[in-house]
């Protein structure tokens, strides 16, 4: 039977280390010294989506001499994440604790941080503030909607009719921000670019995304792209209507041959790298470490076959734009109910926009 | 004797069987052990087939579920709002309902008790007060919510089973429809929320531990939902509709009146698990209220064999299994996944084991045979 | 036509036209299994598990072989296998089918999950739907009427059901065995043995359910795939009140209502998708409420079965 790969490396070393841990008693791991990394996963490891991206970019931790990577999958955005976290800290010895979903932040990791002083905790989003939180707890995060931007760059000139299609899942900033830079990398090359939005209300719903991506196409988008865990069902769907489509979270080239164009693809292995090289170094964590195009923290996969030769040239010039940090969100912006919401231009990593609770115009779609 | 089989609310003698007496309690303790020791047997067998260690797995267990202070406590966490809906399905179950929907009541009476909460912060009421009114809201909302499945049994005939699970659905629904819109908190950036009631009006923990009042409360109110259906009219009646409700009828009684009222009570202790989400673990109402314990309680209810008073013991069970879960993945790197197996064998071997009760006479006082 | 084809009423129409037949495959596969167990008087709410596990069989069977059929006949063997569990275990005296049914869904999703991980990233070959819509000329409604063979099956499987219930002997044993088992026994026939092969076929439709949904629409294996259709496909038994073909308008309906979620989002109605998405349980209530019956409705409910007494 075949066997992911990374799944069976990490169960040798895990594997063996839990075994020597096991016959100890609770806590004596932590008294060695040595790193004891607790990295908790809202969905499977093996998800083809957003938690495979992170538990691969978790090897390369693994890698580094005298750390220890503990594992948990499947653990819900409910008190089951403090217990989670807390068992690790106290059974496992773990010293640096790794939340990778929105949801454990409030109240779950702020608690334990301020209950355990002696813990590093990071969290995968940018919520952590100096004057709110405890100093050991801090915040990574990989600004995906720069790579959603180069998406409609690209979509906006492989469609031929302008409405581009995108499945959401739940209307939070970091999707709302997602669709918002859709809609203006696609406006940027055609003004009468418009996103067609459905919202399917949770995570992993694979009928109703293909439900969605099938009225999307009924209703003449001739581009889909998605934000939810797993857009294998979406991608899969658009190329079997015969329309284009851009991906989300990793590489999906494969499943759509003849009309892929893009996608948008985190590289949590840049922060991890980052961390592990504080391991080796014996330094302390940063407590922020955030980017995009800028400092290698996202990335466009390679064009398919659904993009033109134009789509490629000004999606490449819109890469170039973003890693010279020209900013996406320049005013003035409406809101699709009109309500002005943005006035001037925007940095691409302005807080303000981490609390993005709109649609701008040009976006077909309600976020009630 | 398969048809007997069929029907838990029939049998009024094995509720009996449950009944403290020695004789009996005995029974319980070799079945229930011996189920566990078969179904570690069996899930040793999938174990050594995938070449993980059975040994190393079962000492993992124990560690993770009660090893350490720490590990029971943890146990105690997720057991809490375990008993809570075990109890919502127990109650309608002894009248004859099999209600799946007590994820929905905890959900409704979680969102309702957060929602009344909003005007209550925000003028400053003193927070027992906040807490005792969140309360109520959350009883009155889960009851209502549930207690609208046992009129619709009632009245329209429509049969409870599948009219619970869909008002469980649209109850996610509406909390979401809410949560993600009027009543959103604009501070609740990636994870759409109420407005929090604030550490200071939560409720705290157990002094001593980290596991919060719910878990007494739950426990306390198994006792008094036992005294009730085992020791009051009201429960003589409702499990007397529960065998024969042609009869009960025919007997007088009031059939409907008892049916709602036991769906409002379970909904009432789904809503209390709600309101304990609410005020003891997360502050507010959002997304987390969806944890799957409405469901889990029907296994706990069942393994319970619908005695309020066993669902205690049960539902620590399930919390050691869910806390040691953890651990044995962590430890042993085997996903998720292989525990809900265990749980799977663990959970059929258990209920295939009460075909063993009153076979063995030792634990059977002669009056008491059948 | 071509001026209507524009609309959006068209268009959402459209949508339920398709979402009943791309939908409603495996709720109709899940319902029949159970129809047949509940009609021989004993209820398997566990289904949810055999359609998870029949998804990930099909899916990584289709893989190896590279035959689509070949997986939809493992995914029905795995489906028989978990029926057969759950009918062997509900055999002996005083164990509640109910609970087991729960717990068997518990280990079938597990089991699943357990096996399913390296198959979530491959593509495997799926099963090819037949083109009856190209006529038409509109590609939605030639989207629509794209249909996979399975949902035939499903149709003609409900058709024989219902004559096989009233027309045949085993039919009426199955019938006699769900409504009185003193009865069935009077006849001579073994309850327990009718009842184990009816759970046992029952968990192998079901099975095939599942294959629809990982071979077919949407199409691939992942954890979330079912979320919960099998244990709702029970549930719309008791709507369909134990009668074959009505368990295929149930279905239907089911996918139809299904569809209007996402459709009114695309015809830009977008305000409270919530309530649309949650549309096929409403739906499903209110009809089941307006129906009024009589308090003790048994008349088409299987006497023996737990749930309904």
């Amino acid at each position: 039977m075949p066997k992911i790969e990374f799944s069976r490396r990490s169960l040798l070393k895990a594997g063996a280390a839990g075994l020597a841990a096991a016959t100890l008693p609770a806590g004596l791991a932590r008294a060695q010294g040595s790193v004891v990394i607790g990295s908790v996963y809202v969905g499977p490891r093996a998800d083809f989506g957003w938690n495979q991206a992170h538990a691969m970019a978790m090897d390369i931790i693994k890698g580094v001499p005298g750390v220890t990577v503990i594992e948990e999958e499947n653990v819900p955005e409910t008190d089951a994440v403090a217990q989670t976290m807390e068992s690790m800290i106290n059974l496992d010895g773990a010293n640096v604790i790794l939340g990778t979903s929105f949801g454990y932040f409030e109240p779950f990791m702020v608690d334990l941080a301020a209950r355990y002083p002696d813990v590093q905790f990071r969290h995968a989003a940018p919520l952590w503030s100096a004057d709110k939180h405890p100093a050991n707890l801090g915040s990574y995060f990989c600004y995906l909607n720069q790579a959603h931007y180069v998406n409609g760059v690209a979509a906006g000139l492989s469609s031929a009719s302008g409405k581009i299609g995108f499945v959401a899942a739940k209307p939070i900033p970091s999707v709302l921000s997602n669709i918002n830079s859709v809609l203006l990398g696609a406006r940027s090359v055609n003004p009468n670019a418009t996103v067609q939005l459905i919202f399917t209300g949770d995570w992993s719903m694979p009928v109703r995304e293909a439900e969605a991506a099938n009225a999307l196409v009924d209703a003449g988008c001739d581009v889909i792209t998605c934000h939810v865990d797993g857009p294998k069902v979406v991608i899969e769907t658009a190329e079997a209507r015969g329309v284009k489509s851009c991906g989300h979270n990793a590489s999906q080239a494969a499943l759509a041959p003849n009309g892929f164009i893009t996608g948008a693809e985190y590289k949590w292995e840049t922060i991890y790298r980052l961390y592990a090289d504080n391991f080796a170094k014996g330094e302390a964590l940063p407590n922020v470490v955030v980017g995009g195009y800028h400092n290698d923290m996202v990335q466009n996969t390679a064009f398919g076959a659904g993009a033109t030769p134009e789509a490629i040239a000004a999606a490449e010039a819109a890469i170039e734009g973003l890693k010279a940090g020209k900013p996406i969100y320049v005013g003035p912006l409406n809101d699709n109910a009109g309500n002005l919401v943005i006035e001037g231009e925007k940095d691409n990593y302005d807080p303000e926009l981490d609390g993005m609770n709109y649609l701008l115009d040009g976006v077909v779609g309600s976020i009630t | 004797m398969a048809e007997t089989a069929a029907a838990i609310p029939k049998s009024a003698p094995r509720a009996r069987a449950a009944g403290p007496r020695l004789g009996p309690a005995a029974e319980v303790v070799c079945i229930v052990a011996l189920a566990l020791i078969a179904s570690a047997i069996l899930f040793s067998l999938f174990l050594l087939v995938i070449g993980a260690s059975p040994i190393t797995f079962f000492q993992l267990v124990w560690l993770g579920g009660f090893g350490t202070a720490f590990s029971f406590q943890n146990t105690l966490q997720r057991a809490a709002p375990l008993i809570l809906t075990g109890l919502a399905f127990a109650i309608p179950a002894r009248i004859g309902l099999t209600m799946i929907g007590a994820e929905g009541a905890l959900v409704i009476g979680g969102f309702a008790s957060a929602a009344i909460a909003i005007p209550l912060v925000t003028s400053g009421a003193p927070p027992v007060l906040t807490l005792a009114i969140m309360a109520s809201a959350a009883m009155i909302a889960g009851g209502l919510w549930t207690a609208l499945a046992g009129w619709l049994r009632h009245a329209r005939g429509v049969n409870e089973t599948i009219s619970s699970l869909l008002l469980t659905y649209i109850a996610i629904a509406i909390m979401f429809f809410f949560v993600e819109g009027a009543l959103r908190d604009p501070g609740s950036a990636n994870r759409p929320s109420t407005l929090p009631i604030g550490r200071e009006t939560m409720i705290g923990d157990i002094p001593g531990t980290s596991v919060h009042w719910g878990l007494l409360v739950g426990i306390a109110l198994a006792g008094a939902l036992w005294v009730l259906m085992s020791r009051t009219t009201f429960g003589f009646a409702a499990r007397l509709t529960g065998g024969n409700p042609r009869a009960a009828l025919a007997q007088g009684l009031p059939v409907g009146t008892l049916i709602v009222a036991c769906a409002a009570i379970a909904g009432a202790c789904a809503g209390l698990a709600g309101f304990f989400e609410v005020a003891a673990v997360h502050g507010q109402a959002n997304a987390a209220l969806v944890a799957g314990y409405g469901f889990t309680g029907i296994l706990v209810a069942f393994l319970a064999r619908q005695n309020p008073l066993a669902v205690v013991p049960v539902a620590i069970l399930f919390g050691a299994l869910a806390a040691a879960g953890g651990l044995v993945q962590r430890r042993m790197d085997l996903p998720d996944a292989s525990v809900l197996v265990l749980q799977g064998i663990i959970f059929v071997v258990l209920l295939a084991s009460e075909t063993l009760y009153g076979r063995a006479k030792i634990f059977r006082p002669a009056e008491e045979g059948r | 036509m071509d001026a209507f084809a524009d609309t959006a009423l068209f268009t959402l129409l459209v949508a339920m036209l398709g979402g009943a037949i791309r939908v409603s495959t495996p709720f109709m596969f899940v319902a029949l299994g159970e129809c047949l167990t509940e009609k021989s008087g004993r209820i398997n709410l566990g289904l949810e598990g055999n359609l998870v596990l029949g998804a990930m069989i099909a899916y990584a069977i289709s893989f190896h072989t590279g035959s689509p059929w070949t997986g939809v006949l493992a995914a029905g063997l795995s489906g028989l296998f978990l029926g057969a569990i759950h009918g062997y275990v509900c055999k002996l005296p005083r164990v509640n089918d109910i609970a087991v049914g729960i717990a068997m869904m518990a280990f079938g999703t597990g089991l699943a999950f357990y096996l399913g991980k390296p198959y979530i990233q491959p593509s495997a070959p799926r099963l090819e739907a037949i083109p009856l819509g190209e006529w038409t000329g509109i590609p939605s409604l030639a989207q629509a009427l794209a249909i996979n063979p399975l949902f035939f099956v499903g149709i003609a499987l409900a058709v024989g059901m219902s004559w096989f219930f009233r027309n045949t002997r085993m039919g009426l044993v199955v019938r006699t065995t769900g409504d009185s088992a003193p009865a069935a026994k009077a006849m001579g026939v073994s309850v327990d043995l009718v009842r184990f092969l009816a759970t046992a076929a029952g968990g192998f439709l079901a099975g095939v359910g599942g294959s629809f949904l990982s071979l077919s629409y949407p199409g691939s294996w992942n954890e979330g795939l079912s979320s919960g259709q099998g244990l709702m496909a029970v549930a719309l038994v008791i709507f369909a009140r134990w009668d074959p073909i009505r368990c295929v308008w149930a279905a239907l309906l089911f996918g139809a209502a299904g569809a209007i979620g996402p459709a009114m989002q695309a015809i830009g109605v977008t305000q409270g998708f919530y309530f649309f998405n949650a549309a096929p349980y409403i739906l499903t209530l209110l009809i089941m409420a307006s129906s009024a019956r009589s308090r003790f409705s048994g008349r088409d409910a299987p006497g023996e079965l737990s749930i309904v007494k």
